[in-house]
Parts: structure tokens; C-alpha cells; sequence
């Protein structure tokens, strides 16, 4: 079979020079029907094992009470029943209002100090530039234990523990070395020639950022801005330690359901699905250029 | 400011060297009032790190070499404030991990390793023949697509919770499915070894996307040409993904798997969250152990600390010996 398929595509080569580029990609994908169902077999199989847990706490979050212990039960009782009561009942449109309060501000911080480093790295090659950049490629190695004891001991002395800007500035370590890198990746695709173009008409560097770069750069701000909306939506144990009650956000108050000894599945299923779902929605608009950023920032180090 | 100095160094010698590099020193020059700028862009980000990451590192590594715990620095309670008590031990503290005289490090370490392989080997393996399948031709491939990138889209601690709901040793769905297809059903949250096992699964499971998604940008970064040449030179499929497909993924698949290694090696929200507290500790990894070593029971900060800074010795070391052996192979 195989041996047919280069026959193919080598006549195919031969034959047609400019209308050859089509033919010879099907003849490499050409498949046995054989094949072809073991590589949709294989594709569903990793689609259910991916899709499954979240459809699970999906499906359980519909139910009754205790449809965790019951899942059969959920079919006859289909209910919204869950997200009302956790909407009503607890505190999770504080924590819900927390969290985007903390998120906001990260993307905010985040953005304005990853695009500024970002440019500059990106525009000038200055005299430390070089050091600045590997700052930000060792600081994405710091196990968060190794800050957390010290910042935590450095906010209390601050009086920004439980604090919305203390956990802003604490999610902008983590995600401004990673935004940073990846505007660096973005300004360096937009030429040059139009920084020079602006200072020849007059502008000062700072304007021609402002008014030429920024604008240019807005599909590069907008993958950085929802990534530091997502660090920060998404983060554990900085909110863990440095939060009270009062200012918890969705990550640690969904833990106060999901105990350690007796969870309530019915309400941590239906948080975690409200959590979910602007996350997953934002995360859906940005994966590609997220991925193309990161992997740009890191071949071209 | 050291970066100022280092400028006025690099210009001054500029006219000297005039005759000999013509276009840079003139650059140099035309940019000289650009270098303001770009110090002053890059001012607000180094202050933020110079106050929240070294000053937090420095004081890190000042700690590692005290007794400090909970019962010994400085603490404010109502108008009481207590000052901090606690002395400066030099090495000790080093010492005492290193040596293995806490008998935890080297159980903690090589179970570390043995996860970091394992997840990382798992995910870039799945990962990767993932991609390979998404970069053929397929019917339905943008919901497949879709579908696969799913555990990426949650929040990592969601994710967490919903396996924690499965692995439920007397409700969890998993023990069912598992048995209707014959194998032995697990306490997988309570016994030591099935809770490796779990958190591995786990953390493969949410790891997956970000490799399979990363290799297919790779993927299709790959001239067609060379496939091309390949098949006219007979090459059989396998022979094209040996010495085609897989030279042509290396800048991608060396930066992920360096990625890949110093997340899963710092990876807390997995393991934290789906053992909680009540675990014997043989699932913890290093930064897990030091985290519970801070945050319960006496606080012990020193300790932690150690722990911390040892950590993060171990990936810079282990990052630099990468970079410097996947450079050697990329110009060979």
C-alpha cells in the first residue's frame, strides 16, 4: 500500500508543476478504511477521557444533593436546583466579585508592565537588557514556596495582607516574566520601520510607542491580558495564605465545599462550573496565539 | 543605577572605535537619548521585581540560614508587639536536609524525579502522537480539536476536584468504569501507591493539551518539501517521522519539555488539592512537603525556606545543563 501511494504522488510530482501541490498532499494522507477507523477510534477515545471529568462534575452538578452517591438519580431529578443555592446561600457572589476585582487588577498591572519591558527590550538592545530577560526566564523557576514565606512575612510588615493589592502585586510576579517574554515575541514582528517613521515625524520615543506600537500591538496585549486574567482566576495557594474570609476568591472559597473530610459535591459542582465558565470561554478565544507566543519567546531566546 | 553606569562605559569608547565598526557606533549614537527611554519603560517592571521577587529571594536565603518559625519572628497581636527572636545558624539548616539527617529530603527527592519523568515523559509522548493524528487530515478534526484541549480550559484546581470527585474510593465513578473492564478497583486517594498513581493520571490529564497543542504548531512548521523528498527517496512512514517529523520538532519539543520539567516539578495545585490534608505525605513532592512544612502545625519558616532555595538550585542547574546539551545537539 504504501509502495502505491509514493507511486502516486511521484507521478503526480513529475506531471504537474503548479497545480501539483493539492494532489500530492491527499496522496500522503491516503488511507486504508482500516486506518481510517483506527485513527477516529483512537481520537474518540482521547476525546471522552478529556471531555469526561469535566462533563462528570457537569452532570453531577444537575442533580440532587446527593447524586454524587447516586448518579442514577440525576436523570429523573434534572435540577438548576444547585446554582441557585449557591448562588443564595453562600458567599460565592462575594468570592465571585473578589476574584474579579483581583483578576482585573492583575490584568491591568500585568499588561502595563509586560508591554512597557516587553517594547523596550524588544526596540532597544540597552545595556542590561540581556540581564532583564533572563531575570524573567529564572523568576518562572521559582517554586512559589520560595517566595510565598517571604512575601508573606514582607506584606504583613506592609499591612497588605487580605489585601486586594497585595495579591494583585503577588500574581503580577507570576505572570508579567511570562507576559513579558511573550510581548517581547510580538513587538518583534512589528517592523521597525514604523517606530522610525513616527520619530521622523516628530514623535518622542514614549509617544511613538503609545500612539503607533499599542495600537498595532493590541492582538499581543489581548493574548497578555487574558493570560494574567487567567493566572490570576485560576491561582491557590498565594490566595490561600494571604486571604480572610471576607476577601476570599473562588479558588479558596470553593475549598471551604470541598473539604478535605466531608465535601459537598453538590455545591463544589455547581461553583465549580460557574468558575468554569468564563474562564474556559476566555481561555477559548486566546489558546492559539498563547501557544505561538510561548513557543516564538522560547526558540528565539 | 548599575544599568546607567554600564552605558556610560559601553558609549565612551565609541568615538575610538569609530573607524572600525562604523554602523554600530552610529547607531549607538543616534540611540543614545533611546536608552532613557527604555530605562524608564523598563523602571516600573524592575521595581516590581527588584520589591516582590529578589528582595522576597534575598530574604528568602537570609531565612534559610536562621532558626525562624512561628513561635520566633516578629508578630503583632493587638497593640502587643512581640520582636523577632530568632538567630542566625549559618549552614546548618543545609546541612541538616542535605545530610539526610530530617530523613524526609531524599524519599521527597526521588519521588519528585520519579513524578517529574513520569508526567512529563507521559504528556509529551501523548501529547506529541495526539498532534500527529490532529495533523492529518481528518473529518471532524476542529471538534476533536476542541474536545482535546478541554482539560487546558478549566482551571487547573476545577479540574483537581473533579478527579477528586471520580477517584471517591466508595462513590467515585472511576472504581466503576475501571471494573467493568476487569481491573481491581483502588482507594486511589488513600493508599500510597494508588495516590501516586492518581496524581500522576491527574496531572497527565491536564498537561496533555498544552504539549498536543504546541507540537501541532511545530508541525506545521515542517516544509512540506521534506516530506516530499523523503517519500521520492522511498522512505516509509515510520522512517519519515524518525528523521523528518522528529528533527523538525526539536526547537518545540526541547522548550517544552524544559517547560514541562520546571512546571511539574513545582506543580502544587495537583497534589495539594487532590490529597488535602489528610494523606500520610508519601504522594508529597518536594514543594508540596515545604509548603506543609510553612503553612501547618508550628510554621517552621527556616525550614521551609531551606527547602525552597533547594529547589530552586536544583532546576537552575538542571535548566543550564539542559539548554547547554540541547544547543550541543541542535549544532550537531
Amino acid at each position: 500500500m504504501t509502495a502505491a501511494t509514493h507511486e502516486s504522488s511521484a507521478t503526480a510530482t513529475a506531471g504537474r508543476s503548479a497545480v501539483a501541490t493539492p494532489r500530492k498532499v491527499r496522496g500522503r494522507e491516503e488511507r486504508s478504511l482500516g486506518s481510517s477507523i483506527a485513527l477516529h477510534g483512537t481520537l474518540i477515545v482521547a476525546t471522552v477521557i478529556a471531555a469526561f471529568p469535566v462533563m462528570w462534575i457537569l452532570f453531577i452538578s444537575l442533580g440532587p444533593k446527593n447524586a454524587w452517591q447516586q448518579p442514577s438519580e440525576v436523570f429523573s431529578h434534572l435540577s438548576l436546583h444547585n446554582y441557585s443555592d449557591v448562588l443564595s446561600q453562600t458567599d460565592l457572589p462575594k468570592w465571585f466579585l473578589n476574584t474579579v476585582v483581583v483578576a482585573g487588577g492583575t490584568t491591568v498591572l500585568g499588561v502595563f508592565l509586560a508591554a512597557t519591558a516587553g517594547y523596550a527590550v524588544s526596540r532597544m538592545k540597552f545595556p542590561g537588557s540581556r540581564q532583564l530577560m533572563w531575570t524573567f526566564l529564572v523568576t518562572q523557576m521559582f517554586p512559589s514556596i520560595v517566595l510565598i514565606v517571604p512575601l508573606y512575612l514582607l506584606m504583613s510588615e506592609l499591612n497588605l495582607l487580605d489585601n486586594y493589592l497585595g495579591l494583585i502585586l503577588a500574581y503580577a510576579t507570576t505572570a508579567v516574566p511570562f507576559c513579558a517574554w511573550m510581548m517581547k515575541g510580538y513587538f518583534d514582528t512589528i517592523p521597525k520601520e514604523i517606530d522610525e517613521a513616527g520619530r521622523v515625524d516628530g514623535l518622542t520615543p514614549f509617544g511613538t510607542f503609545w500612539r503607533l506600537i499599542v495600537p498595532l500591538a493590541k492582538p499581543g496585549l489581548a493574548v497578555t491580558a487574558f493570560y494574567s486574567f487567567l493566572t490570576a482566576w485560576g491561582e491557590v495557594a498565594y490566595a490561600t495564605q494571604f486571604m480572610q474570609s471576607d476577601h476570599y476568591t473562588l479558588a479558596v472559597g470553593i475549598r471551604t465545599f470541598a473539604q478535605d473530610q466531608r465535601p459537598d459535591w453538590a455545591w463544589t459542582s455547581a461553583t465549580a462550573i460557574i468558575i468554569t465558565l468564563p474562564a474556559a470561554l476566555v481561555f477559548m478565544l486566546v489558546q492559539r496565539s498563547l501557544v505561538s507566543g510561548l513557543t516564538a519567546g522560547g526558540t528565539k531566546s | 543605577m548599575t544599568t546607567a553606569a554600564s552605558t556610560e562605559k559601553t558609549d565612551q569608547p565609541a568615538p575610538g572605535k569609530n573607524a572600525a565598526r562604523p554602523p554600530r557606533v552610529s547607531a549607538l549614537r543616534r540611540s543614545w537619548d533611546k536608552y532613557w527611554y527604555a530605562w524608564a519603560m523598563v523602571t516600573p517592571v524592575a521595581i516590581v521585581l527588584t520589591v516582590l521577587v529578589l528582595y522576597p529571594l534575598g530574604y528568602g536565603i537570609y531565612q534559610s540560614l536562621t532558626d525562624a518559625n512561628e513561635s520566633n519572628v516578629a508578630s503583632t497581636i493587638g497593640a502587643f508587639h512581640r520582636p523577632a527572636t530568632y538567630k542566625f545558624v549559618g549552614l546548618d539548616n543545609y546541612w541538616h536536609v542535605l545530610s539526610g539527617a530530617d530523613s524526609d529530603f531524599y524519599p521527597r527527592l526521588l519521588w519528585t524525579v520519579i513524578w517529574t519523568v513520569s508526567c512529563v515523559t507521559l504528556q509529551v509522548g501523548i501529547g506529541m502522537g495526539l498532534a500527529v493524528l490532529l495533523n492529518r487530515k481528518v473529518r471532524f478534526r476542529g471538534f476533536y480539536r476542541a474536545m482535546l484541549i478541554l482539560p487546558w480550559a478549566v482551571p487547573s484546581f476545577i479540574g483537581v476536584f473533579a478527579w477528586r470527585l471520580m477517584l471517591n474510593s466508595q462513590y467515585g465513578v472511576f472504581n466503576e468504569i475501571i471494573t467493568a473492564f476487569g481491573l481491581p478497583a483502588q482507594d486511589w486517594l488513600g493508599t500510597p501507591l494508588a495516590q501516586k498513581i492518581a496524581v500522576i493520571m491527574v496531572n497527565v490529564w491536564i498537561g496533555i493539551p498544552f504539549n498536543m497543542v504546541a507540537v501541532l504548531g511545530g508541525l506545521q512548521s515542517i516544509p512540506r518539501e521534506l516530506y516530499e523528498a523523503a517519500e521520492m527517496d522511498g522512505a516509509s512512514p515510520w522512517q519519515r517521522f524518525v528523521n523528518v517529523t522528529l528533527p523538525g520538532l526539536r526547537p518545540v519539543s526541547n522548550t517544552v519539555i524544559l517547560l514541562g520539567c520546571i512546571w511539574t516539578f513545582n506543580m502544587f495545585n495537583v497534589i495539594y488539592l487532590l490529597l488535602g490534608n489528610n494523606t500520610s505525605g508519601d504522594a508529597d513532592i518536594l514543594v508540596t512537603f515545604a509548603f506543609r512544612k510553612a503553612f501547618t502545625g508550628i510554621s517552621d519558616y527556616a525550614g521551609a525556606a531551606t527547602y525552597g532555595i533547594i529547589i530552586l538550585a536544583l532546576l537552575l542547574a538542571f535548566s543550564t545543563f539542559y539548554r547547554r546539551s540541547t544547543l550541543k545537539s541542535e549544532q550537531a
